[in-house]
């Protein structure tokens, strides 16, 4: 008994930090319709912030105070900084292009906490105030665990005033329902926007601060609490405060007792649950349906997909001219043009399902990652001959995608982002701390193309064969009538299904075609790179792929390959150029958005339909 | 009060207003008639600047807002009613008016809830009711009133009888004529020409996107030719 007791009081001290990021990320989501992945990475800086502030009043209780409230005012700041410089211009563009340029802040702010405080682990020294021990039925628990219970409800408490008696708060939820109306109604949306995303920024501040005394400052931080709060948020209901809490609870409650209980399963009953939650009430546990509904796609204006006879020409002759590189080419170019083959087929199954089926996944790599371990894992535990392995990468991938894809389908839009990046998000820490069966951090090494593959020349032959294939079974799929038809759940879900489409059947089997298609890919890059690590599932690799599909073009024939070549071409001049690599793709991510702000082919293929949606 | 001149809107490729001239004079009710897809709508939404117009100019009070945004525009003294009312259904009906609570520009009272709750009694009774929880016709007060809250010197008011039952309509009815005899200025978007006709005195009828007929209300009234040319009833 008393045992149930500390573990249920040490999540609930967990959830704080938790719930203070998730409730932040809800709350800018329901104003500005952005869902802000830089989140995690203020949440990373506060907990940064407060070290170096408490470090220099000289630590103590003193500097414990003086950290959070540094924290808290830096990320308020920060938030400013990144609301007016770079989500105001975004407001308009598609969610997608979006979603990528918060990720382009991730990447700038973990190279500026890698140059700041470097790579090393930075833990708070002891706070004896704060771990002064309390005894609760013969158990010892830091005082801080008390405070950091509290502190959930108080803050719950707090934003629940701030947004009921508060006219700032009354026109917070008024802008969350209709930010038109808001706008006839005479009120500047613009310091409203910039507000809370200010008060979002400085509570994942505070959260990392608070979280500072439990768990060491470090690089890792960013994407692994921006999961969990994604998880958060879609299990307690988009943009309800109650709800985000209750979330943080569970999340924290099934994480305690999980690591005592059944620490082997944990990931897996945090994903059963949220399974169940999500079956029972797709909304959340407090959600409501989504006011603002489904959002149009703006992309793929123009139904028609079968390539024009030209572009059909163009396709040969570009197959002839890759077919005659090995002649002259030498081993590392043509070990390159693998890679960027590999990458056009995860990209052009990527944009299957953003483009044809209009659904964002922001874990895309997850499927791509299963192949390469499916592949790997074949050889390394079976003994599994080369072709045998690229057979498994497919079966395994797919059944991935089978098996999340009928989850994330049943959601829409960055609701649908989200937790495909939290599926991804588990995948890798399966990946990542299951030892015995993946090898954790270390990989799986050895696993080498068979004699007859090992040449570069005759890898390059087998990628090119495989990925023209794949890719050209994915166009196919795209132009027959089960193409049309994912287009039509796209465009209007409520029509198909009445015309009989069973689009969420539709959107589940292009999700696992989809999976497949990426994990054959993965399966060609196990072989290629001679070994597998987690790093082939983490969000960054998700990231890549939309990055390739967003460069090359949404609604492009070729844009996979194009965005491939560009992205691969890209990262390998920049990383052997500067160590800052990650700064710079933010960078270019960054500019192409702005540059671009309706979309790469938005801007090129049509305007949008007139009126601020 | 407002002068509209050779209005062209846009929704992406297609064309919705086609040189669109209209104008209002300060106390005046101008009733805007036309069939679905008109362009009614459309006109009042650009006007407010929900959306962009492509051409033309629209002078209010004085001051060209073309193209202005819509909260600089509503600031001026322009109010919208939109069709869809779209109150704040999370809000309670207190709070739906505080959003749209604004001090009155120059001198006098300006409104207040309590003078809201005079004009429509039955707001009063449930300040604290959640506007999704509402009926259409209290729905249609409510977005009235917010609006009014703002003190604007001129209303635009989208087909605010549609879809009410009748009784509830002559209430509407009555409360408007009760705005106009306090010298509001309204553009008063209709299908229903016997509502339109209590209240307006003048008339501009859309069809296709351009204007075919101004002048009185109460000669268009009169006019069963046009009114079936233009409306088809």
């Amino acid at each position: 008994m008393s045992f149930v007791v500390v573990q249920a009081l040490t999540g609930l001290a967990d959830a704080a930090s938790l719930f203070l990021v998730a409730v932040g990320l809800s709350l800018v989501f329901g104003v500005s319709r952005i869902v802000n992945f830089a989140h995690g990475s203020f949440y990373m800086l506060g907990a940064y912030a407060a070290y170096s502030a408490s470090a220099a009043v000289g630590g103590g209780l003193l500097g414990f105070v003086a950290g959070a409230a540094t924290a808290t005012a830096a990320l308020a700041g920060l938030g400013l900084v990144v609301e007016v410089g770079l989500l105001r211009r975004l407001y308009a563009a598609p969610e997608l292009l979006q979603l990528v340029a918060t990720f382009a802040v991730v990447l700038l702010v973990q190279d500026l906490a890698l140059a700041v405080w470097g790579p090393e682990d930075l833990l708070l020294p002891r706070v004896p105030a704060l771990s002064e021990p309390i005894i609760v039925l013969g158990h010892r628990l830091p005082l801080y665990d008390f405070v950091l219970i509290a502190l959930g409800p108080l803050v719950l408490a707090g934003l629940w005033l701030l947004l009921s008696r508060t006219r700032w708060g009354i026109l917070i939820r008024a802008a969350t329902e209709d930010r038109e109306m808001v706008a006839a109604l005479g009120i500047d949306q613009r310091w409203l926007f910039t507000s809370v995303f200010c008060l979002g920024a400085a509570l994942a501040g505070l959260g990392g601060a608070i979280h500072l005394p439990r768990e060491p400052a470090n690089l890792m931080m960013d994407l692994g609490i921006i999961a969990e709060a994604f998880v958060v948020v879609v299990v307690g209901g988009m943009g309800s405060m109650a709800g985000a809490y209750l979330a943080a609870v569970l999340i924290a409650e099934l994480r305690a007792f999980g690591i005592v209980l059944f620490p082997e399963i944990t990931l897996v009953l945090l994903f059963a649950v949220m399974a169940v939650i999500l079956v029972v009430r797709p909304y959340g546990l407090l959600g409501r349906p989504d006011v603002a509904g489904p959002q149009p796609s703006s992309f793929d204006p123009h139904p028609a997909s079968a390539a024009r006879q030209g572009l059909r020409l163009a396709i040969v002759a570009g197959l002839v001219g890759l077919v005659a590189v090995p002649l002259f080419a030498g081993g590392f170019t043509l070990q390159v043009m693998s890679e960027i083959f590999i990458f056009a087929l995860f990209a052009a199954s990527l944009q299957f399902i953003l483009g044809i089926g209009g659904m964002i996944s922001f874990g895309h790599a997850a499927y791509f990652g299963l192949g390469a371990y499916g592949a790997a894992l074949a050889v390394h535990h079976l003994n599994a001959s080369m072709p045998l392995a690229l057979i498994a990468a497919p079966l395994v991938g797919g059944l991935g995608a089978l098996v999340y894809g009928w989850f994330c389908v049943r959601l829409s839009g960055v609701y649908m982002a989200m937790l495909t990046l939290a599926f991804a998000q588990i995948t890798w820490s399966v990946a990542f701390q299951w030892y015995d069966f993946t090898g954790g951090d270390n990989g799986i090494l050895g696993v080498w193309p068979a004699p007859w593959a090992a040449s570069p020349s005759a890898f390059y032959y087998l990628s090119l064969a495989v990925v023209t294939i794949a890719i050209w079974l994915l166009r196919r799929i795209s132009a027959a009538p089960f193409g049309f038809a994912l287009r039509a759940g796209r465009d209007a879900g409520d029509r198909a299904e009445a015309l009989g489409v069973d689009v969420r059947r539709q959107r589940w089997l292009a999700f696992s075609v989809a999976g497949a298609a990426a994990a054959t890919g993965g399966g060609l890059y196990a072989f290629l790179k001679g070994s597998v690590f987690p790093d082939v599932l983490a969000i960054p690799m998700s990231v890549d792929g939309l990055v390739m599909v967003l460069l090359g073009g949404i609604d492009r024939a070729l844009g996979p390959l194009v965005g491939a070549a560009t992205f691969t071409g890209l990262k390998i001049t920049i990383s052997s150029a500067t160590d800052l690599w990650r700064s710079l793709l933010g960078g270019i991510i960054i500019a192409v958005v702005l540059i671009f702000p309706r979309g790469i082919l938005g801007t090129v293929g049509g305007q949008r339909r007139g009126g601020a949606k | 009060m407002l002068s509209v001149h050779g209005l062209e809107t846009c929704y992406g490729s297609a064309q919705a207003l086609f040189g669109v001239d209209l104008e209002v004079a300060d106390g005046e009710v101008m009733a805007l008639l036309g069939r679905n897809g008109a362009g009614k709508s459309t006109l009042l939404k650009s006007i407010i600047g929900l959306v962009h117009p492509a051409a033309g100019s629209i002078v209010f009070a004085g001051e060209e807002i073309a193209g202005d945004p819509t909260h600089r525009i509503s600031r001026h003294g322009i109010g919208y009613v939109p069709e869809e009312r779209r109150i704040f259904t999370g809000l309670s009906v207190a709070e739906n008016l505080a959003v749209g609570r604004r001090p009155p520009g120059g001198s006098g009272a300006g409104w207040t809830a309590e003078r809201i709750y005079e004009l429509f009694p039955p707001l009063s009774a449930m300040r604290r009711r959640r506007g999704g929880a509402m009926s259409g016709g209290e729905q249609q007060m409510l977005a009235i009133a917010r609006t009014l809250m703002g003190n604007p010197r001129m209303i635009l008011l989208d087909e605010p009888s549609q879809g009410l039952a009748p009784r509830v309509v002559t209430a509407l009815a009555n409360a408007l004529e009760g705005l106009k005899r306090q010298g509001m200025t309204v553009l008063l978007s209709e299908q229903n020409v016997r509502f339109a006709e209590r209240l307006a005195d003048r008339a501009t009828v859309l069809e296709t996107g351009q204007v075919r007929w101004v002048g009185t209300m109460a000669a268009f009234a009169a006019d069963i030719e046009a009114q079936h040319d233009l409306l088809h009833v």
